[in-house]
């Protein structure tokens, strides 16, 4: 080595950014400062101090609210049940249609003409929100939870297609090769070599999804889709903020019972953990469902 | 890993595959002199690879017959493994021809490309394995391209006989006891066996092995190569391995073959080489 090819550690230049970096920098916080800037008025922020000076108001209501009405429990709890009945259907359902849907829309295993199309049809499933298409169900099947089953089926198709679509995207294709060297055909690669690699995030994304469309399924009632969703909307529109109330706490403690089997059976599914604490909280839950059911 | 290798050197004395029946396609023909002739089960015929317009390697052409064990060495980056791949049909040639058990791979339909897939055993570099399924599943998935079906997705569902078949392929390799951990937790040296078992599981005719001992200790690294060796002559395997050991690719190999700068440099015997023919490939 000569003279002239030898560095010392002061020698050393620190990488610095670019004129274009900064220049990318700038443009993208510009830009989210602009989209804060437009949509401000719009969007009634200039009006965000009145949600503390109407705090009188909102005591008000919260005194309502503090003391719940439970009168028409009976009600309540049938209605809750068939919210969470509707969220069983929609998902399972939802989740049949997805696979085949997020397999079709993965650029690893599609080819382009199939995925584009299909990725633009999940899009439409997914820009439209439940209500809209709850809406649109009760005019093809009336009123009652089968509008909101499907509603919540097409919506939750569009999401679970995308989220499978990305975990197949993002698999690594080594075991799928080591698949292929065996003779299997293109199916059985997708079987074989595949889905055991996206199943533990395809059943993440599966219970997820179930707790949302618990949370969903409680508003569906609203447009007369089935659920409790009916009854919350009345109780609040006729001022009744007590039933109401009673109605939230019990949609709460259900999305709460709701997440926390979905966390257990995540663990034991996903990180491999003792199946016990799941049992015997899926046994809990049976007999709370199943004593409910008695009493009703 | 000190257990297992020690198991297996007590195996390597009993390593024959499942008795198969003979190949069809291949009938050891006469020569002239009325002495058999092996059938060749791979023949490359001026095969080139290019990705993305960049040659890996040009005008290839060399054959294999049965129960040859050739070892085919070169520096990082001269287009071994993608050889290899080429060679099962994994990978289109780019210009040539490789005729794999008589069948021309670029001609074949999927279907017969599939078919001779099953009559091939892979060890990849990387082992390939699918990972969070168990070890008997990945080894029991050696068989999907012979006993096609949805069972043997898990060995949970697998029919006896594949089950039966896999254990045997695992207490081959050493690793019967550790059929039910999961892929994903074994050790580099433990995984590597778990592919190789994957790969004899279906009595191939051919093994194809992509630097088999990269991530074993140099006395599990000998058994596997043994392994492979022993498979070669007791069973009338041809094997094809590469190696960056030099001693590995004159030992075990009946045959040589090196790449250097995208062409083959060298085609021989092993008993006809030195060490230091083969350093000079990577100069």
């Amino acid at each position: 080595m000569t003279d002239a090819t030898v560095r010392t550690l002061d020698d050393i230049e620190v990488p610095r950014r670019t004129t274009k970096e900064k220049g990318f920098d700038a443009l993208l916080w510009g830009t989210f400062l602009v989209l804060l800037v437009w949509s401000f008025v719009p969007a009634d922020m200039h009006r965000f101090g009145e949600v503390f000076s109407g705090g009188g108001n909102m005591a008000l209501l919260l005194e309502d609210f503090l003391t719940p009405n439970f009168r028409y429990w009976r009600s309540y709890l049938e209605l809750m049940l068939e919210s969470v009945q509707m969220a069983v259907w929609g998902s399972f359902l939802s989740i049949l249609l997805g696979i085949p849907f997020g397999l079709l829309s993965s650029t690893n295993l599609a080819p382009s003409w199939i995925v584009f199309p299909v990725r633009r049809l999940m899009d439409a499933f997914r820009a439209i929100n439940e209500l809209v298409f709850a809406l649109i169900f009760v005019a093809a099947v009336g009123l009652g939870p089968l509008a909101g089953v499907m509603a919540l089926t097409i919506h939750t198709t569009g999401t679970l297609a995308k989220l499978f679509s990305e975990a197949v995207e993002a698999i690594d294709p080594r075991p799928v090769e080591g698949i292929r060297a065996t003779g299997a055909s293109r199916l059985q690669e997708v079987v074989y070599g595949v889905i055991p690699q996206v199943l533990p995030l395809w059943i993440s994304f599966s219970l997820y999804r179930f707790e949302s469309n618990v949370r969903s399924a409680t508003v569906l009632g609203i447009v007369g889709a089935g659920g409790i969703g009916m009854s919350l909307s009345e109780a609040l529109r006729g001022f009744d903020y007590a039933s109401g109330a009673a109605i939230l706490l019990i949609i709460l403690i259900t999305v709460s019972l709701f997440d926390i089997f979905s966390s257990l059976l995540r663990k034991v599914v996903i990180d491999g953990e003792e199946q016990s604490s799941f049992v015997a909280y899926l046994g809990f839950l049976v007999l709370l469902i199943v004593g409910i059911e008695i009493i009703l | 890993m000190r257990a297992s290798h020690s198991s297996t050197t007590s195996l390597v004395t009993d390593l024959s595959l499942k008795s198969r029946p003979a190949p069809k396609t291949q009938v050891a023909s006469t020569g002239a002199l009325g002495v058999p002739v092996a059938p060749v089960d791979i023949e490359a015929s001026c095969v080139s690879k290019t990705f993305a317009g960049t040659p890996i390697f040009s005008d290839v052409s060399f054959r294999l017959v049965r129960a040859e064990a050739v070892a085919l060495v070169g520096a990082n980056g001269t287009g071994k493994s993608t050889l290899l791949r080429c060679l099962m049909g994994l990978l289109p040639v780019s210009d040539g021809r490789v005729v794999l058990l008589g069948q021309d791979t670029g001609t074949t339909s999927h279907a017969a490309l599939r078919g001779l897939r099953a009559r091939i055993g892979l060890v990849s570099q990387k082992h390939n394995l699918v990972p969070r399924l168990s070890v008997l599943s990945n080894v029991v998935h050696g068989l999907l391209g012979q006993r096609p079906g949805l069972r043997h997705w898990s060995h949970r569902f697998a029919p006896e006989a594949s089950r039966l078949d896999a254990m045997q392929a695992l207490e081959k390799v050493g690793l019967a006891d550790l059929a039910l951990r999961r892929a994903d937790r074994l050790s580099g040296g433990q995984s590597q066996r778990v592919a190789i078992a994957r790969a004899i599981v279906g009595a191939p005719e051919i093994l194809i092995a992509d630097e088999p001992c990269a991530s074993l200790d140099p006395a599990a690294g000998e058994d596997v190569m043994d392994l492979f060796f022993q498979l070669a002559r007791e069973n009338g395997v041809t094997v094809v391995f590469t190696s960056h050991h030099i001693d590995h690719a004159l030992r075990y190999g009946d045959r040589v073959l090196g790449l250097a700068e995208g062409r083959l440099r060298l085609d021989a015997t092993a008993a006809s080489l030195k060490p230091a023919d083969l350093r000079g490939l990577y100069d």
